[in-house]
């Protein structure tokens, strides 16, 4: 495992504001002081048991997670990368309460999300993507206002706070409506008001962009932004490589259950500096092609995007000088209509570190 | 102005958690009235199998010529529909809200989870009063059935503990499907057996002895004997009495069972579908 000491420079965050705005909530009386980390992850593991065979039913095991160790500073931006299936959303479930560990300690500003779970919920916030978790049926306010019950919000502020919460995620005007009628950005906005109604300390944002246009994914980020320096401890997590990069303090790559490595994302980036990166933009690039590029001496790893027609072979290697030429003379006969060297991003090192895994 | 400068007061509500509960349980139990009644599904679920039910109980009650009283099938066939509404209304709604994605919002709010779910189960009872109704409607406007109650207030007082604790039997039904996903077929066993057992149609006196322990652990046969006893007359307190101690015994065992599952369904990931 690779593990970056943590970095002193300042996160490059987005700074722009347009139609979302945050300003902190007072925090709640009942919020605990005492620890300075917000989250605290030691030695976690989690299995889940199925079956499977139709007669003959076989028990399975499979190890989401396995002995991940983890620290996240109060008022950090924390970012969680891996790819499908690595874990990212079994150790926030875990420390929203929604899943026990199977081993290892977890707490949450001090507490025990198994023994205090109460207490963990009332300080935490979830906010997910996609289209569910939402009462299409109810109109937004009527969700909030429901979701304001259960969390126990002081009646005379509840109107109130729904309103505020509402403008702060650019939905005011809209809260009659029913949410079945919402857009998937709109709906995006309702979970963030959802998350904010308690002003929890604590943010899990769980891909919380994910299939949201454009316009509205960057008003997402430039909201998790105001948060994060309102002094909101948050972990993120996103297949977006850019948006972890202009967002996060500080990245945690976790693959097949184990951080992989940790460090801020210059920190990350720095792991692959040893490296440049070919980009072949061509037509007609066969998988024996890609797979001799992949054996050639000094490739590190190999990545192919098709875009339309086009594809796009992204080559990490240790000396682009001396590899170009072979690499060259192996897309002989292939349509290239571009050919560039550039320095590793953080997707590089990720891909990278998620290959090496 | 700022938004933290706006708020005047703590975020969240001050004093002993059991003061907060009925608010909870009530808005709980209005939002879900509010979903379930604009459900096409839980409405014609809640109307068309008691009409057909009241109906031919009706039906065969005039060409036979006997002697009780068209009330009597069609608040039979009202407790029918309430029982569907709730078997299948616990049930689907759980599986519904899994498939939403409601449910892990909902156990990671900090009201205790029983509520959440008692919210649900009474709302989708009291969804079933559209079977009462119209079963009453039609045994009236079709079958000219004599609307004559024998004492009104301890009818209503009737209606109201029946949906109770049917809602509450819903709660104890509820917890358990939770934990499995394949919820909806064991709601689909538990509709027929319930309306044969507790007498709803056929008189409880007709129906083997040893069926008679289990219809006494089940509120339909309390419920339908005071509603029954209210409106044409006889000893509706008795019934209604045994209804209320069901109930409390209801609640003991649900708030018990979805400490149990809300755990289980934590270690076993069962609240969604990925």
């Amino acid at each position: 495992m690779t593990v970056v000491p943590a970095g002193t420079e300042a996160p490059s965050r987005v700074t722009d504001r347009t139609s979302i705005r945050y300003t902190p909530l007072p925090l709640s009386s009942s919020h605990p002081a005492a620890s300075a980390l917000a989250v605290e992850v030691h030695g976690l593991r989690r299995t889940y048991r199925t079956t499977t065979g139709t007669l003959r039913r076989r028990r399975l095991e499979v190890e989401a997670v396995r002995g991940i160790d983890l620290q996240i500073a109060r008022g950090q931006l924390f970012g969680l990368l891996g790819p499908n299936g690595a874990g990212k959303t079994t150790t926030i479930r875990v420390l929203c309460t929604l899943l026990l560990p199977t081993a290892g300690t977890v707490r949450v500003l001090g507490l025990d999300v198994v023994s205090e779970a109460k207490s963990v919920r009332r300080q935490i916030g979830y906010v997910f993507g996609g289209d569910r978790g939402l009462y299409d049926r109810l109109s937004a306010y009527d969700n909030l206002r429901y979701f304001a019950e259960l969390y126990a919000l002081e009646p005379s502020l509840l109107r109130r706070r729904i309103g505020q919460v509402l403008e702060v995620v650019g939905l005011t005007g809209r809260e009659k409506e029913r949410v079945e009628g919402f857009s998937r950005g709109m709906r995006q906005r309702l979970h963030l008001a959802r998350g904010l109604l308690h002003d929890p300390p604590v943010l899990f944002f769980d891909e919380p962009t994910i299939g949201v246009d454009p316009v509205g994914a960057r008003e997402v980020r430039q909201l998790i932004s105001e948060l994060a320096r309102a002094g909101k401890t948050i972990l993120l997590t996103t297949h977006y490589m850019f948006e972890a990069d202009s967002l996060c303090d500080r990245i945690a790559v976790i693959s097949k259950g184990a951080i992989v490595a940790e460090g801020s994302p210059s920190q990350l980036k720095a792991a692959a500096s040893d490296r440049t990166v070919v980009e072949v933009k061509a037509y007609g690039i066969s998988d024996a092609v890609v797979e001799s590029i992949r054996s050639l001496a000094g490739v590190q790893s190999v990545a192919m995007e098709v875009s339309d027609q086009a594809q796009l072979l992204v080559v990490q290697v240790s000396d682009a000088d001396q590899l170009t030429g072979r690499l060259m003379q192996l897309l002989e006969g292939v349509r290239v209509d571009r050919i560039a060297t550039r320095e590793p991003t953080l997707e590089d090192a990720y891909v990278a570190l998620v290959t090496a895994a | 102005m700022s938004i933290a400068q706006e708020l005047a007061g703590p975020v969240f509500r001050r004093g002993p958690s059991a003061l907060f509960w009925p608010r909870t349980l009530i808005t709980g139990w209005f939002f879900q009235l509010k979903m379930q009644a604009q459900s096409g599904f839980m409405v014609l679920t809640a109307l068309v199998q008691p009409l057909i039910f009241a109906s031919i109980a009706m039906t065969d009650q005039q060409a036979g010529n006997r002697t009780l009283p068209l009330l009597y099938f069609a608040l039979g066939a009202g407790i029918m529909g309430i029982w569907s509404t709730v078997v299948f209304g616990c049930g689907g709604v759980i599986s519904w809200q899994r498939h939403q994605g409601m449910l892990e919002p909902l156990v990671m709010a900090p009201s205790p989870f029983v509520l959440v779910l008692l919210g649900v189960t009474l709302g989708t009872a009291t969804v079933g009063l559209y079977s009462m109704g119209a079963t009453l409607l039609w045994g009236w406007l079709v079958f000219g059935a004599h609307m004559h109650f024998a004492a009104p207030l301890l009818f209503v007082a009737a209606v109201v503990v029946t949906v109770v604790s049917l809602g509450l039997l819903g709660l104890v039904l509820g917890s358990s499907f939770v934990l499995y996903r394949n919820s909806n077929a064991i709601s689909n066993m538990l509709e027929y057996p319930v309306w044969l057992i507790t007498g709803l149609l056929v008189p409880l006196s007709l129906l083997p002895g040893w069926t008679h322990p289990l219809a006494y652990l089940l509120a339909p046969t309390w419920g339908v004997q005071a509603l029954r006893a209210a409106a044409i007359g006889g000893d509706s307190a008795k019934p209604l009495m045994w209804c209320a101690v069901v109930s409390v015994a209801y609640l003991l065992l649900g708030v018990w069972l979805v400490r149990v599952v809300e755990r289980r369904a934590r270690q076993h990931a069962t609240l969604n579908f990925q």
